[in-house]
């Protein structure tokens, strides 16, 4: 990777060589981390779980670092420094629903399941078709989570290091994807919670320094803060009020209640998060994770405020900006060299690659956490339990798991690269819909619904996922409008950006249908079992040995 | 077939658990605290969310210098969040635990019967 870097350093030397100093840093830390994880690897426990053996507050650390993604961190700061309050309202919903996980999901799950998601809806169900089902949402999900990361680092790191070549872009997609692949093959699940809990310290680090001295600069006077944002921002105390970038008109307004409804309840459906609570020894830890996460993602999305406004105050945020140019994603950045003394300055160009080398962790951790989750279910669900119907030895499922993270790493990348020049970012809001929509409905109505059945977890997972990308396909998202996807074709008829107001019901009410409609009564013999075990966590799968 | 041996012995254990008192107990301090919180705080979020659309003028309401009625509003979910998490873990800590433990021991003396 060392060929890689250098030629960008020589391009434009200076800061350039500092940042890349850093990023080497962040890449040597993370094999380090990823090469003593491996040799502790031995049970499927070890590989897909961590031995279930990290506390409640090594967990919490790692869910908001795997919550926390570069699209947060750079995004909603740069959307603040944009659009100001309106900016403010993504990171609102993020928050609250956590309580969702915390009150109805973490624990529970924690108690009932073993390795995916799926587990849980297995235990009293028909394993194969509940498991394909579960499978094909976990795999879709991580999928849409993954190609708007990998595609967002493609271009976050061509900005940190002044790059535009789309050559070299793809070059680092390729880097990141490289990496993402080793941490997860070689350090399973334990190694990429330690590189969670890692970026998740550089992170929350980096943002405290950098809000600490935007505040500094207006004598920690939230109101002088806010007042200089609104100003040099141009629009005048209207940036400090709802309306700059959501709900223009009724249909606007809608799709916003849209957007509110699938981040609150997407949270607690995301595969991604729900094996993190596999990770931990008992119930007791899964709730305490929930706590530390709401804790440590609640005061960095109030930093994000000091952050953006800071953002909004002291740089150039009009339509020609390098700010506007890169849709706010360069704001923390370009603010952290502000703080740090300003272009040219030493203590500038420090905090700029220091930031810069922060967000690149966050990327890299990220994307190896949905890296893992894939494998995981692909390996867990799809092979050992539907194709060889469990007739496999624990090596060989490990070995099938790291294959399954080679093949799906492949394949994030082989689509990131082409994806390059499409506006895909609206990806982590539909994973978000589809998280809502198919897994939330199947969970709740398992852990909550003693007639649930086999066919109604499948239409609601089937249902849910279908209704949610089929109606983003023919929303303004994809075509008709002059920031679509494809945007030399109109066949929109959805008016809506965001699906959830309609699929998020819409999957409720088939697992209802589907449950009423396919009669078979036999899931209910073990749902007094799995709501004892549930709650108490009796014959739950303990930490080490099982 | 030791195997089916053993999972009803499980099932049994598991029978037993869910017909204490205890149990049912357990469950109804989890659902008179779960449903209730579960409303209140969706309630209070799209309440957030519905005045963001339609409440724009009550939400630029300013309060004292540039803070208005929208950026308390929006700080306030964060605070009910915070609450919310750290009393639903005191409550649980202190009403759920106990019972989930002592159930817990149960199953594990019935199993062994």
């Amino acid at each position: 990777m060392n060929t890689l870097l250098i030629p960008l350093a020589d391009a434009e030397p200076g800061n350039q060589a500092l940042t890349i100093s850093l990023f080497t840093a962040v890449v040597a830390v993370t094999l380090y981390i990823t090469w003593w994880a491996s040799r502790q690897n031995k049970t499927t426990a070890d590989y897909y779980a961590g031995g279930r053996s990290f506390s409640g507050a090594q967990n919490g650390l790692a869910v908001a670092g795997d919550y926390m993604s570069a699209a947060s961190f750079l995004g909603i700061s740069g959307q603040i420094a944009l659009y100001g309050y309106d900016g403010f309202l993504y990171s609102i919903g993020f928050l609250v629903a956590w309580l969702v996980a915390l009150l109805l999901v973490a624990e529970l799950l924690r108690n009932s399941g073993r390795f995916t998601m799926a587990d849980q809806l297995a235990f009293r169900m028909k394993q194969r078709p509940v498991r394909t089902a579960a499978a094909s949402s976990t795999i879709v999900v991580s999928i849409f989570y993954l190609l708007a990361q990998m595609v967002g680092a493609g271009s976050l790191v061509g900005l940190l290091l002044g790059v535009t070549s789309e050559g070299l872009k793809a070059g680092v997609i390729v880097l990141v994807g490289a990496l993402m692949i080793v941490y997860v093959t070689i350090g399973g699940m334990k190694g990429t919670t330690w590189v969670q809990i890692v970026k998740a310290v550089l992170l929350m680090t980096g943002t405290l320094l950098i809000t600490f001295l935007v505040l500094l600069k207006f004598d920690f006077n939230l109101s002088k803060l806010l007042g200089a944002a609104a100003d040099n921002s141009g629009k005048g105390e209207a940036f400090l009020q709802p309306g700059l970038l959501y709900g223009k008109d009724l249909i606007g307004q809608i799709d916003f209640l849209s957007l509110g409804l699938a981040l609150v309840l997407g949270t607690a459906g995301l595969p991604h998060i729900l094996i993190r609570f596999y990770t931990v020894p008992d119930s007791r830890s899964a709730r305490r994770s929930v706590q530390w996460a709401i804790g440590l993602i609640g005061s960095f999305y109030l930093m994000t405020l000091a952050l953006g406004f800071g953002a909004a105050a002291l740089l150039d945020t009009g339509k020609d900006s390098a700010v506007a140019a890169s849709k706010g994603n360069t704001a923390s950045v370009l603010l952290a060299e502000m703080v740090g003394g300003g272009p040219g300055s030493v203590g500038g160009a420090i905090l700029l690659a220091l930031i810069a080398a922060v967000a690149f962790a966050t990327i890299l951790a990220v994307v190896a956490g949905l890296t893992l989750t894939s494998a995981s279910s692909f390996a867990h669900d799809l092979y050992v339990n539907v194709i060889a119907k469990g007739k496999v030895t624990e090596k060989n499922e490990i070995r099938v798991a790291r294959f399954a993270a080679i093949g799906i790493g492949a394949v994030a990348i082989g689509l990131a690269i082409p994806a390059q020049k499409l506006n895909i970012a609206f990806l982590v809001a539909l994973a978000f819909a589809v998280a809502a929509s198919a897994n939330l409905p199947a969970l709740l109505f398992n852990l909550f619904w003693k007639r649930f059945n086999t066919s109604g977890a499948t239409w609601s997972i089937y249902g849910g996922l279908v209704s949610a990308v089929v109606l983003v396909i023919f929303s303004p998202v994809v075509s008709g409008s002059p920031t679509s996807m494809i945007t030399g074709a109109d066949f929109s008829w959805f008016p809506l950006s965001n699906p959830g107001i309609v699929s998020i019901p819409l999957g409720f009410l088939l697992g209802v249908i589907g449950t009423l409609v396919g009669k078979d009564r036999s899931s209910e013999l073990r749902y007094n079992e799995l709501s004892v075990r549930a709650l108490t966590g009796a014959g739950a799968e303990g930490a080490g040995k099982h | 077939m030791e195997d089916d041996a053993v999972r009803e012995r499980d099932a049994r254990a598991y029978e037993v658990v869910h017909e204490a008192a205890d149990f049912t107990e357990l469950k109804r301090r989890y659902k008179n605290f779960v449903v209730p919180w579960t409303v209140t705080f969706m309630v209070w979020y799209l309440a957030y969310v519905a005045c963001n659309n339609w409440a724009r003028d009550f939400m630029s309401t300013q309060v004292f210098g540039h803070i208005n009625v929208a950026l308390i509003f929006g700080l306030l979910q964060f605070v009910s969040t915070f609450v919310i998490a750290f009393v639903y873990g005191r409550f649980a800590n202190r009403k759920l635990d106990p019972l989930a433990a002592g159930l817990n021991a149960k199953y594990k003396r019935e199993r062994r019967r």
